[in-house]
């Protein structure tokens, strides 16, 4: 079955980049472009994995990330949080609130690609 | 008819009043629940008003005008001296000081000598204030009975000695009841405010009936007064007598402490310190109320018993009398009565308490009787002591009211007294604020002070009443004209009261001054001058116990305890100070400096501290500390507190050097922080497009197969976010240079007009693009200002395209304006846009803060461009801001200052 991927970001160069990554992997995908149409896409499209980036309108993706883990019925989605702060205080605080992954902007798309089909076991 | 068992039987019932208010007080007191409350406190002060008060004031009004209030203006005043008595207290309650003679007689080394000397003069100068009482209290019952054909006779022939006899017996029911000789009595206290409180109510009541039942208010009396030429010259001030009115302040507030029942009251009888707030305001406020029918009820007087030749003393009385008002006048004899005994009681109590412990004590423990009965219980003693000094004191008075009471009025009896305990002052005072004051110079000072007051007031009173020779007054002793006794050294034209204050304590403060800087003190006067002047630093008794060193025994003087206290408080009293301790039994106690102090300051709550001194002396082997041994111990108590304050001093230097400091570095941290922010946000603002920069390059570069149109796509992608990132870089390097003060500025003369004129031009397609329509209004030339032209032009571009970016497609409108005062050009752009709340407002000028940041729309810009222009602008002289409401877009505006006119 194909695995689907969510996309959280609201610059749309960077969702354009990631959208034609993750296809060309094989993913299903759906975009979104701030925290809440995020939330909103997640209970809709039901990913099996979320790339979440931080620094949003409305709701930051820590927020939603916060949002997301405290729903038991999401405990099997799997969340990497992208990031164009590149502090530490930012990674721990990440993994902190419940990430699976952090990578930080901008990212190898060869390591990015490895790094998500290794989360969700597809070779 | 007023008979004359009514009047008994209604004394009685007040006096047996008076006395179920003691005992209630007295039970309440040793339940622990005491009733003296501030007001009881401020109340129980009153007892200053006695039937001198009732009586006199009105009489002294007849005669004096508005000198009368000269009596009440002295205890106001002294009484807002609130430190000068807070002190007294204090010293009192510390060293438990049980009378005016043993606070003096303590502060000079606990002198016997001393305490007898003011005890002496205070009986003395207080007698004839006593014989004032028993003159009121028969002048009152004379009244009454005058008016009623009633003849009593039989007991009548000498009514004052059966009052005398009464009061004396009552004061021993009051005062000495208790075995236990404290020196506190609380039902006394409250027995004394009860009794204020009834003749002030009296008083008022009289005033009132005369006031406005037998004249038509208070105006009809003084209009009526001042009809008469006689009367109205009471009513005026007359400056020429400012000199006795002075006189009359002075030692009327001097009286309010020292006279014993007033020291007693106010120092002696204080529960808590914080009472004196209250009586501060609400004493002054009960003299007012019992002075305001003063002058109404003289007035009244004289207008109705014009010249019959009734006493003014008694007008009290015999105004209801005559309109035939009994009751009213019976009401008023209560409230003299009530005024009187007050007085008496206090009085005797308080003297009975010096006579007891000044006079009798010293001469009981040298005695061998008193030292062959070790074993005697001799609380009993003190007390039948006490009771025999009561009797006396009232038969001393009741002899001076015989020998010399009919020749005074009240007042002039009052005042009497009133200058005799003034001579207390320089030795109190001076005592609490003046360390060299010295044992010497108080005695000296007392001595003069009292000799003077003896031949220019008291003698003189006698010889005016023809107990003695009058030569003395009239021609000068010995027929020397410069020692007539009311014009000493030739000091004439004073009245006898101003004459008396103005030498005798002129001799008393000269002696007591020049005496005890010619003198040396002793070691325990030396230790006691400290104490009491330095009684708020004292805290501990530290340098009290070092300052005693020798041999005691617990058992003697736990056995002089049981002798004078009685067994069974001196074992209470033990029990507490054991707890005191930490020891479970006061067996265990060594007897240690403490334990001596302990026992000789409750010795001194029972015979006084002068006493107390001895009685401890001789159970003890004390070693003598020299006066250089006693001052080194004091002197380093001195140091260690002049070195503790100035380590407090240190301290807190080190607190404020701390908290500026501490500020500092917060105000650094917030700057670290602050560029720790600036830095992440540049970090993410430059990474973000070099993230679609990076992740489309790697693509097209890995997948050479990859759709033309994609390809297309992406390349146009990269080179758009390479713009971006440029013009980011650009900025922040502009920003930087622009805050570092390090920018370039080319400054000309810049025609603002035909700027913007260019500015609109060179945006006109992104315009066109949009839709949006750009109106202008702006002058054919100028004006000109001094100014940047590219720099300026960057302001307006940043405007022109911020509003282009915010404003709706196609509907947009964006409106520009150039305008200007004598003072400045001013420049608006406005817009039709969605606007800004009041908050935003302020923060779109910061930096990376762009507007539209909660809209789903991401906008276009680095988020520095206002940061930008307003820096330049700010940096010609200018302002750059915005007024805006949400949903009814934006006015950017920005000034530029035209140059000053060319002088």
């Amino acid at each position: 079955m194909t695995k689907k991927i969510l996309i959280v970001d609201d610059e749309p160069n960077i969702v354009i980049s990631l959208e034609f990554l993750m296809k060309k992997e094989g993913f299903e995908i759906a975009v979104a472009s701030d925290g809440e149409e995020a939330l909103a896409k997640v209970a809709s499209f039901n990913p099996d994995l979320i790339l979440l980036d931080v620094m949003m309108p409305k709701k930051s993706g820590f927020e939603v990330c916060e949002a997301l883990r405290a729903d038991p019925a999401r405990a099997g989605l799997l969340i990497v949080m992208l990031t164009a702060k590149g502090r530490d205080t930012e990674v721990a605080k990440g993994l902190a609130i419940g990430a699976d992954a952090y990578v930080t902007k901008p990212f190898s798309t060869k390591d990015l690609a490895v790094k998500v089909k290794s989360m969700l076991g597809v070779n | 008819m007023i008979s004359g068992w009514l009047v008994a039987a209604l004394s009685t019932f007040y006096l047996a009043v008076l006395f179920a208010v003691a005992r209630f007080g007295d039970a309440r007191a040793d339940a622990g629940k005491s009733i003296i409350s501030a007001n009881v406190y401020a109340l129980s002060l009153a007892v200053y008003c006695t039937s001198w008060t009732f009586f006199g004031s009105v009489g002294r009004a007849t005669s004096g005008g508005l000198s009368f209030l000269t009596i009440y203006i002295g205890p106001t005043l002294m009484l807002m001296c609130v430190g000068v008595i807070l002190k007294m207290i204090r010293i009192s309650k510390v060293y438990r000081i049980t009378s005016i003679a043993d606070f003096i007689a303590s502060r000079y080394g606990k002198s016997q000598l001393l305490a007898g000397l003011v005890t002496v003069i205070a009986v003395i100068g207080v007698v004839p204030y006593i014989a004032l009482q028993l003159k009121a209290v028969a002048a009152s019952l004379n009244v009454l009975f005058q008016q009623s054909d009633h003849a009593l006779l039989p007991w009548w022939l000498d009514s004052t000695l059966l009052i005398a006899a009464v009061l004396a017996l009552f004061t021993i029911l009051f005062g000495t009841r208790h075995l236990d000789a404290t020196e506190r009595h609380e039902g006394m206290v409250a027995a004394v405010a009860f009794e204020s409180v009834v003749k002030l109510v009296a008083f008022i009541a009289v005033g009132l009936f005369v006031t406005y039942g037998m004249f038509g208010g208070l105006s009809d009396i003084f209009q009526r007064a001042t009809e008469s030429p006689e009367l109205a010259r009471l009513l005026q001030l007359d400056s020429s007598r400012a000199g006795t009115w002075t006189a009359m302040i002075l030692l009327s507030g001097l009286a309010i402490i020292f006279l014993p029942r007033q020291f007693q009251i106010i120092v002696v009888e204080n529960v808590d310190e914080s009472h004196l707030k209250r009586a501060v305001w609400l004493f002054p406020l009960y003299l007012l109320l019992i002075n305001v029918f003063v002058l109404p009820l003289a007035l009244g007087g004289l207008l109705h018993f014009n010249g019959q030749g009734f006493n003014p003393d008694t007008f009290v009385l015999t105004l209801p009398l005559a309109r035939g008002a009994e009751s009213l006048a019976l009401l008023a004899f209560i409230g003299g009565l009530s005024a009187a005994t007050g007085m008496v009681i206090v009085e005797t109590i308080a003297l009975s308490t010096m006579v007891c412990n000044d006079l009798v004590m010293p001469f009981l423990l040298r005695s061998t009787w008193l030292k062959t009965e070790k074993q005697q219980d001799l609380s009993g003693l003190l007390i039948g002591i006490r009771r025999v000094a009561i009797v006396l004191i009232l038969l001393l008075g009741y002899i001076y009211f015989r020998a010399a009471g009919e020749a005074y009025a009240l007042v002039g009896i009052g005042l009497i007294s009133f200058a005799a305990v003034a001579q207390f002052a320089p030795a109190m005072f001076g005592g609490m604020y003046w360390k060299q004051g010295t044992r010497a110079g108080a005695v000296s000072g007392l001595l003069a002070g009292f000799g003077i007051w003896l031949y220019t007031l008291l003698l003189p009173s006698f010889a005016k009443s023809g107990w003695i020779g009058s030569g003395f007054v009239e021609q000068g002793l010995f027929g020397i004209g410069l020692l007539k006794a009311q014009a000493l050294f030739g000091l004439s034209g004073l009245d006898e009261i101003s004459h008396c204050l103005w030498w005798s304590l002129f001799a008393n403060i000269g002696c007591y001054v020049a005496v005890s800087l010619n003198s040396k003190p002793d070691a325990v006067e030396a230790s006691q001058a400290e104490r009491f002047v330095d009684i708020f630093r004292h805290a501990g008794r530290d340098a009290d116990a070092r300052l005693w060193r020798g041999n005691a025994s617990v058992e003697a003087l736990v056995g002089l305890l049981e002798r004078f206290l009685g067994p069974l408080r001196a074992r209470q009293q033990l029990a507490i100070y054991a707890q005191g301790r930490g020891a479970v039994d006061w067996h265990t106690l060594p007897a240690d400096a403490d334990f001596v102090h302990f026992a000789e300051s409750e010795l001194a709550g029972a015979i006084g501290s002068a006493s107390a001194r001895v009685m401890v002396a001789s159970v003890a082997q004390e070693e003598d500390l020299g006066l250089d041994e006693v001052l080194d111990i004091l002197d380093e108590a001195t140091q260690v507190r002049a070195y503790s304050k100035e380590l407090e001093v240190k301290q807190q230097a080190l607190e404020v050097a701390t908290a500026e400091l501490r500020g500092a570095n917060e105000r650094l941290r917030e700057l670290d922080s602050m560029k720790d922010d600036f830095i992440s946000t540049v970090t993410h603002e430059l990474r973000t497009p070099l993230t679609s920069i990076r992740a489309l390059s790697e693509m097209l570069h890995e997948d050479p197969e990859m759709d033309l149109s994609d390809r297309k796509r992406f390349l146009g992608i990269i080179v758009n976010e390479a713009e971006r990132l440029t013009r980011l870089i650009n900025q922040i390097l502009d920003m930087a240079k622009l805050e570092s003060g390090r920018a370039e500025w080319t400054t000309s003369e810049v025609d603002v007009g035909n700027l913007v004129r260019e500015a609109i031009d060179s945006l006109g397609q992104l315009f066109r693009e949009k839709g949006v329509a750009l109106e202008s209004e702006i002058p054919a030339t100028g004006p000109i200002v001094l100014a940047d032209r590219d720099r300026l032009t960057q302001v307006m571009i940043n405007l022109l395209s911020n509003a282009v970016k915010f404003v709706p497609g196609g509907s947009g409108r964006v409106h520009v304006r150039v305008g200007s005062d004598q003072k400045s050009v001013r420049v608006v752009v406005s817009d039709n846009g969605p606007g800004l709340t009041a908050e935003e407002c302020n923060v779109i000028f910061e930096k990376f803060r762009q507007g539209g940041n909660t809209m789903t729309d991401k906008p276009q810009g680095t988020g520095l461009g206002l940061p930008i222009s307003r820096q330049i602008v700010e940096f010609f002289g200018g302002n750059l801001w915005v007024e805006s409401q949400p949903g009814a877009g934006a006015a950017f505006i920005f000034t530029v200052p035209l140059p000053a006119p060319e002088a």
